[in-house]
């Protein structure tokens, strides 16, 4: 090919950079222009949404630094504080502005850190899924035949077992043949993994009704007859198009991530109470729910409630707005 | 019919071969029934001997074989814990969960056909739209939280004094907000009846019912709002159609279109999503029981793990697999019964 | 007096964007037993105006303002039950597309017993034995059968007889049927175009079908409305048109047919393409695709793009262009000295 190359024109390279310059600059465009840049300018709940998801993800990615105190640091711990309550019931402290937990460490501070810790799981374990489910579901959809068959009777036997099913069963799993010590060190490499492998499938079935859709067009065909390889047809050529609905998905996703990491941990079967998630603190919470301390365990629970809200509401809007072609049985 | 129930059985067959596959893989990499027939004083010689005579050394296929021609004759193992058989011990959990399994489900049908048909016919409607939102909430609630919050208000009870005043309307309003508590959120009661063999019901009993309330309104919480969006974004969407304005076009009264034309090509989707989330109801199952102490499979199955006695939890997976397999069947079989285009000889024209 | 006057039809649609006209004005009439053709291509405002004639416009779109006169009543000022009791007994519906338009969950039966129940008071098994006459006029074999059967065990022209049937089952006055064969096969349309045809001349129903397909409305329609963008363009006796357009679009549609163009040679096609509803062109919406609206320079006229054309007679028929008007009152000049 490189010998039969036509001599270049005067000045390729700037030729080039214009038309670099200005795809860059049409991409801007076309997001300001788009419709998803100009329903949102008009809903101003959508915008409440990002600002308290962004305001939250900001809190807890920069706890240690913000937060009072150090939940983990047991000196700066005074067990003559505990169970104080929030600022806004008779008794409390203002040292403490929500109060305190059984072991009087600072609610507000254990529940940044745990929303780091929610948060950091429910990110992780959704690039997993995602990985998993977009190679699987390229796979199947474009192979199709037995490979095809395979995954997606994998896919159809996790489904039908339900995703929080599995990862509890996988987490019980793990626990066993680690250990209990071992598993808490490992906690959250352990959780992402086994919320990523329980809940690919969704991925997976969405990545592969696109690529069946598309796989009979004839852009593919003609990919194809040029002969270029498989690999590059199915990343470059059908994923592109399966990208809206992974990006619909995927917001969904983090919320149901976060609340299996919730409920993982809230059966014991997550994060250790030394190093707290959202779950794991209504859990430790909801043994002095009955002493009348409820703020222990129900403020952390707020903050899971309002973090999952705003991204499930965040989802539905993208949904509307983007309305890609969701897989559907 | 024979074709198609051929078809699911072969189906049933393959899902409950996976399960077993995993369960033994469990059992056989995580369990050490020696360590649980003999003590620790045992001489390794003897544990070898013991070792060979049960078979454990045997290659995996022919102890997976084992297991299963085991598992079809009901044998699934003795629990470490209540040193009986697994069997035994599922089958005395089961009808506490079937029976929490079942308030749930009921609440859910009886509520969420009204109210997503309802929000569908009538999508403008200030109380259609409270409803939805309610239900995105109801979605963002993990299911542990609800019946905590539950527990909080109506068992507990909860005086708020968000309005200042001790009379007039602070006081009203911080009355309408506070909540009694009373309500039982702890195990089934001392209350129940007898039925047949381990059965003991709460249905029959004011005592058993109350005790149910709080358990079957967390379990639905979940379930509740995502049926309750399916059933109004399938409605909506049928409505768009040629045949519902086909029908008006015809002259037919709105009562018939909705609820005749409409309405049962909304509930084919439905049944098949109601199928799949069966599963995810009996995974809550573990939570709710966990939070109220509910005498059940789910509360067993997490003491199994928190106990590592692994043959019940081995046991556990088999019979919810069971579970599984036998209600999707039947909401296949309903499918196919209610949709004409489902010929029931397994292929859908 | 006609069976069906419509005057200044106006129906909108309420979108985010701001309201959109997608009927501008639209006015015809209809004798009793008379078949009307509305033509155009998608786009045009057809089947708004179908859908209009039943109050089926569904939200966001609304009937702004005009009338529709039936059989000396007023519907636009109906009731819903008024509407209710009109729609399928004494006006029905014939839809696009068959595959769509019954009921895949109901029987045949069903979806028929259902529509003589709802106006007549009668028992099911006399309604079945009404039901039963009906499909035979359409000619449909062992019809007793197919009443037992679901939609979708039957083909596509099996499916738009029985549509057909379910349109004449209570005799109704007026027939509007929205582009009836164009989802059907080729081989399939002339049958079910035919057998609709003998069925309103026998029954003396008056029939409005809206198509693209001017060889069908040539065939079918004693009279036809060509439309563009919303509005009426021309109207007048099918025969006339056809043979002699007036309007510079209808003559483009005209010259478009396949049969106007001699073997070999691509076919002529009207340049452009029909604006959306919500960017007309001002004037004539017509304007900016239209050779006569063009000045030698290639700037549009200024007439044109400024007004909307009036409608002139010619002969028989009414067209709404500049260009006709022009020449009507140069011929007017040339005649007066």
């Amino acid at each position: 090919m490189s010998e039969s190359n036509p001599p270049p024109s005067a000045t390729p390279d700037k030729a080039l950079e214009q038309v670099a310059a200005g795809e860059r600059v049409s991409r801007l465009k076309l997001l300001r222009e788009s419709y998803l840049y100009y329903s949102f300018k008009r809903d101003i709940g959508v915008q409440l949404c990002l600002l308290i998801f962004a305001l939250m993800v900001l809190a807890a990615l920069f706890a240690p630094w913000i937060a009072p105190n150090d939940p983990y640091d047991l000196t700066q711990i005074d067990i003559m504080s505990s169970e104080l309550p929030p600022f806004w019931v008779d008794g409390s402290d203002p040292r403490f502005p929500l109060g305190t937990d059984a072991q009087g460490r600072d609610m507000l501070s254990t529940i940044l850190y745990g929303a780091r810790v929610s948060l950091i799981i429910g990110f992780g374990a959704v690039a997993l899924q995602a990985l998993i489910g977009v190679v699987f579901g390229l796979l199947a959809g474009y192979l199709g035949g037995r490979v095809d068959a395979l995954l997606m009777r994998l896919a159809d036997v996790q489904l039908s077992f339900s995703t929080l099913m599995v990862a509890i069963i996988v987490g019980a799993i793990v626990q066993a043949s680690f250990g209990r010590a071992t598993y808490s060190s490992y906690a959250v490499a352990l959780l992402v993994v086994i919320i990523g492998l329980a809940e690919w499938p969704q991925y997976a079935r969405t990545v592969r009704a696109t690529v069946l859709a598309e796989k009979g067009k004839e852009y593919v065909d003609a990919a194809r007859v040029i002969g270029l390889p498989s690999r590059r047809i199915m990343f470059r050529h059908i994923l592109p198009n399966a990208m809206s609905p992974i990006f619909v998905i995927s917001t969904v996703q983090i919320a149901n991530a976060i609340i299996s990491e919730a409920a993982l941990s809230f059966l014991g079967l997550g994060m250790p109470e030394t190093q707290p998630s959202l779950g794991s603190l209504i859990r430790s919470g909801f043994d002095y729910i009955q002493s009348g301390s409820w703020w222990i365990t129900l403020l952390p629970g707020a903050v899971l409630v309002v973090l999952v809200l705003v991204i499930n509401l965040l989802g539905d809007w993208l949904r509307d707005v983007m309305n890609p072609r969701l897989y559907k049985n | 019919m024979a074709a198609f129930l051929i078809k699911r059985l072969g189906h049933a067959i393959l899902v409950m071969l996976v399960i077993s596959l995993v369960a033994f893989a469990i059992q056989n990499n995580l369990g050490d029934p020696i360590a649980s027939m003999v003590g620790q004083s045992v001489p390794e010689s003897e544990r070898a001997a013991l070792r060979e005579q049960l078979g454990l050394n045997d290659p995996f296929i022919t102890q997976y074989l084992r297991f299963a021609a085991g598992a079809l004759q009901g044998d699934l193992g003795n629990s470490y814990f209540y040193r009986e058989p697994a069997l035994d011990v599922i089958l005395r959990h089961l009808p506490a969960t079937l029976e929490l399994v079942f308030a749930a489900s009921l609440l859910i049908l009886l509520l969420s056909v009204p109210i997503g048909v309802f929000a569908a016919i009538k999508p403008r409607s200030l109380l259609s739209r409270a409803f939805m939102s309610v239900s995105i909430l109801g979605i963002s609630v993990p299911v542990f939280l609800t019946a905590i919050v539950l527990i909080q208000l109506y068992s507990i009870g909860m005086q708020f004094t968000l309005f200042p005043g001790d009379t007039g309307w602070g006081a009203w309003l911080n009355g309408l907000l506070s909540t009694q508590g009373g309500l039982p959120a702890f195990g089934r009661g001392n209350q129940l009846v007898h039925i047949v063999g381990s059965w003991w019901t709460n249905f029959a009993s004011l005592d058993g019912l109350r005790h149910l309330i709080l358990p079957a309104i967390s379990l639905a919480s979940i379930m509740l709002p995502l049926f309750i969006r399916l059933i109004r974004a399938e409605m909506l969407e049928v409505l768009q159609s040629e045949y519902v304005r086909f029908a008006r076009a015809k002259g037919l009264h709105l009562r018939r279109i909705y609820f005749l034309h409409a309405l049962k090509n909304t509930m084919l989707p439905v049944i098949t999503v109601g199928g799949v989330q069966i599963g995810t109801m009996v995974a809550y199952t573990i939570l709710t029981e966990t939070v109220f102490q509910w005498p059940g499979m789910g509360l067993m199955f997490l003491e199994a793990i928190n106990r590592s006695d692994i043959p019940l939890i081995t046991a556990y997976l088999m019979i919810v697999g069971v579970i599984f397999v036998v209600t999707n069947t039947l909401v296949d079989l309903v499918y196919g019964l209610v949709n004409p285009t489902v010929k029931l000889t397994g292929s859908a024209a | 007096m006609p069976l069906l006057e419509v005057e200044g039809l106006d129906v909108r649609f309420a979108l985010r964007q701001g309201e959109v006209q997608a009927l501008r004005d639209v006015s015809f009439s209809l004798e009793r037993g008379e078949r009307l053709g509305i033509v155009g291509e998608s786009g045009a405002g057809k089947s708004v105006a179908a859908f209009a004639l039943l109050n089926l416009i569904s939200r966001p779109g609304f009937i702004h303002a005009g009338s529709i006169r039936f059989d000396n009543e007023e519907l636009t000022r109906y009731s819903e039950r008024q509407w209710r009791r009109t729609r399928g007994n004494r006006i029905s519906m014939i839809f696009q597309d068959p595959m769509m338009t019954l009921n895949p969950v109901l029987t045949i039966g069903a979806q028929m017993i259902e529509c003589l129940r709802a106006h007549r008071r009668i028992s099911t098994s006399e309604a079945r034995k009404l039901s039963l006459a009906r499909l035979r006029q359409v000619q449909i074999p062992s019809p007793e059968q197919r009443l037992d059967q679901y939609p979708h065990e039957l083909s596509g022209g099996m499916r738009q007889r029985i549509v057909i049937a379910i349109a004449l089952l209570l005799d109704p006055d007026l027939i509007v049927a929205d582009e009836p064969t164009t989802a059907l096969d080729v081989t399939i349309q002339a049958e079910i175009m035919a057998l609709l045809l003998e069925l309103c001349e026998r029954h003396n129903v008056g029939l409005i079908l809206i198509t693209h397909d001017l060889g069908v409305v040539s065939q079918v329609t004693q009279r036809m409305l060509v439309m563009y963008a919303g509005r009426v363009i021309e109207s007048g006796p099918t025969r006339e048109i056809i043979n002699d357009p007036q309007h510079p679009y209808t003559q483009g549609l005209i010259n478009a047919l396949p049969q106007m163009t001699p073997p070999g040679q691509r076919l002529n096609q009207i340049r452009g393409s029909m604006p959306s509803l919500a960017h007309i062109p001002s004037g004539c919406a017509f304007h900016p695709r239209c050779d006569f609206a063009q000045l030698p320079d290639g700037s549009p006229r200024p007439g044109c793009r400024a007004q909307v054309p009036p409608f002139v007679d010619s002969g028989n028929c009414r067209v709404a262009c500049h260009m006709v008007r022009q020449m009507q009152q140069l011929d007017l000049e040339e005649a007066t000295p």
